[in-house]
């Protein structure tokens, strides 16, 4: 049971903090997206998307690129702070993280344009600056919206596979997440470890989905009645 | 009190312009802004507000001004002083009562614990409050809302404040005893107002300053 219940809490932990990471930065680049118009907006949009739509392999070949030894970050941190994230589980979570990142992004750019901008108006004739405007009235009035994005996050934080195996391979206990434990049960034959790890994925996705919907549901009070 | 107004703004949609060239001047405590729908009034309070930007003009309250186009200042909303009541009041859904009513009290980016204290507590009576201190604006009644809205803005201590078509939501009987209660609370705060209207009827209850504007422009009194 320790071999599958391992790979369990790294992924858990994995996806929890990459999904944290998705949502600050998706929120903050939907909000300085959302205050833009034209032409550039649309290309950063874009390109900001792109890892939804690359396969995870090529994704995984960026992050390295970027994250090596020899790579601009990945350079940086081992010159100054002698910190290497090839091969390590905060690796795992910048995959992830990066992943999911659309994912936030789309519905907190979805939710900030649902958001009245009369609120806002509002809020500045009372005196309030742009940045407490933004976490006073914006940012509750889109927090729905939000937390589903960073639940669609999670979940593709824990199925996240590809990118993961290239940035932080697959070392049993420090890297090897449930999805390429499964992997390498399978290619390993060994079919009760892989069915163990099978079912695991499946039970924790559904208590995952149950306790989101119920989240979502509990509505802030004032909000309730108005829907 | 002394508002200055000229201001000219045009908008364009794809395939209609409007243009706004409105100028007047009042130092009465009610300004009243009349005029058919579509005229330019609502357009005017948001430029005196500072939540529509002009192209040329001056917007002077009292000593301050708060925008002249030719000098290059244009204070930003929230630093007016100026209080706006909004037509169909923009009440905070997620914030109960007294979170709306106190909510210009903190200036900080996280709102407080507790909102609550005794300068709200009397704001929430004068304004008959106090009861519903806990419900949320969805489950309040028009004039309820339109209390609540003024508390709000009152709470904040403008020099000023602007009301759009405060009456327009509510019906006949309503309008006749809040706009009673408007000149009420003008007197209690001793705080200027201008006020949109389209209604005949409001025009020569409230009194005060007259306005008219019809197609973005002051006809001459």
């Amino acid at each position: 049971m320790t071999e599958a219940l391992q790979p369990l809490l790294l992924t858990l932990k994995v996806s929890a903090l990459a999904t944290v990471l998705a949502l600050v930065a998706g929120v903050a680049c939907a909000r300085a997206l959302g205050r833009r118009r034209g032409l550039a907006r649309d290309v950063a949009e874009s390109l900001l998307t792109l890892p939804l739509v690359l396969p995870p392999t090529v994704l995984g070949y960026y992050l390295l690129v970027v994250l090596g030894r020899n790579g601009v970050i990945g350079g940086w941190l081992h010159a100054n702070f002698g910190i290497s994230l090839i091969f390590t589980w905060q690796g795992a979570v910048i995959a992830a993280a990066v992943a999911a990142f659309p994912l936030t992004l789309r519905a907190a750019r979805a939710a900030f344009a649902e958001v009245d901008a009369q609120f806002e108006q509002a809020a500045r004739t009372l005196g309030l600056t742009e940045t407490a405007v933004f976490f006073r009235v914006s940012l509750p009035l889109a927090w729905r919206g939000v937390c589903a994005g960073a639940l669609l996050a999670f979940a593709r934080a824990m199925g996240e596979f590809g990118a993961t195996l290239m940035v932080a391979g697959s070392l049993p206990g420090r890297t090897q997440t449930l999805s390429i434990a499964i992997y390498n049960a399978v290619m390993a034959g060994d079919d009760a470890t892989a069915q163990t790890l099978v079912l695991i994925s499946l039970v924790t996705a559904v208590v995952i989905l149950i306790l989101a919907a119920r989240l979502l549901r509990r509505a802030p009070r004032g909000l309730q009645d108005a829907a | 009190m002394r508002i200055e107004v000229d201001i000219d703004r045009t908008l364009r949609a794809r395939d209609r312009q409007f243009r706004l060239a409105a100028s007047f001047v009042s130092t009465a405590g009610i300004t009243v802004l009349f005029g058919p729908s579509g005229a330019g009034k609502t357009l005017t309070l948001r430029a005196i507000a500072g939540l529509l930007h002009c192209d040329h003009g001056r917007i002077v309250l009292n000593e301050t001004t708060l925008f002249d186009s030719t000098h290059g200042i244009d204070l930003p909303a929230r630093r007016r002083g100026i209080g706006f009541v909004f037509q169909d009041y923009a009440l905070f859904p997620h914030l109960n009562v007294v979170q709306n009513v106190a909510f210009a009290r903190a200036q900080g980016w996280f709102a407080p614990r507790r909102a609550m204290d005794a300068d709200i507590g009397d704001l929430l009576e004068a304004f008959a409050l106090s009861e519903l201190a806990e419900s949320y604006p969805a489950q309040l009644s028009g004039g309820q809302r339109q209390r609540v809205a003024l508390a709000r803005a009152i709470a904040a201590q403008p020099h000023l404040l602007l009301l759009d078509e405060p009456f327009a939501a509510l019906d006949a009987p309503l309008r006749a005893h809040l706009r009673t209660e408007l000149l009420a609370i003008r007197e209690r705060f001793a705080i200027p107002m201008v006020v949109i209207t389209h209604d005949p009827d409001d025009v020569a209850a409230l009194g005060g300053t007259v306005v008219t504007i019809e197609k973005g422009r002051v006809l001459e009194a």
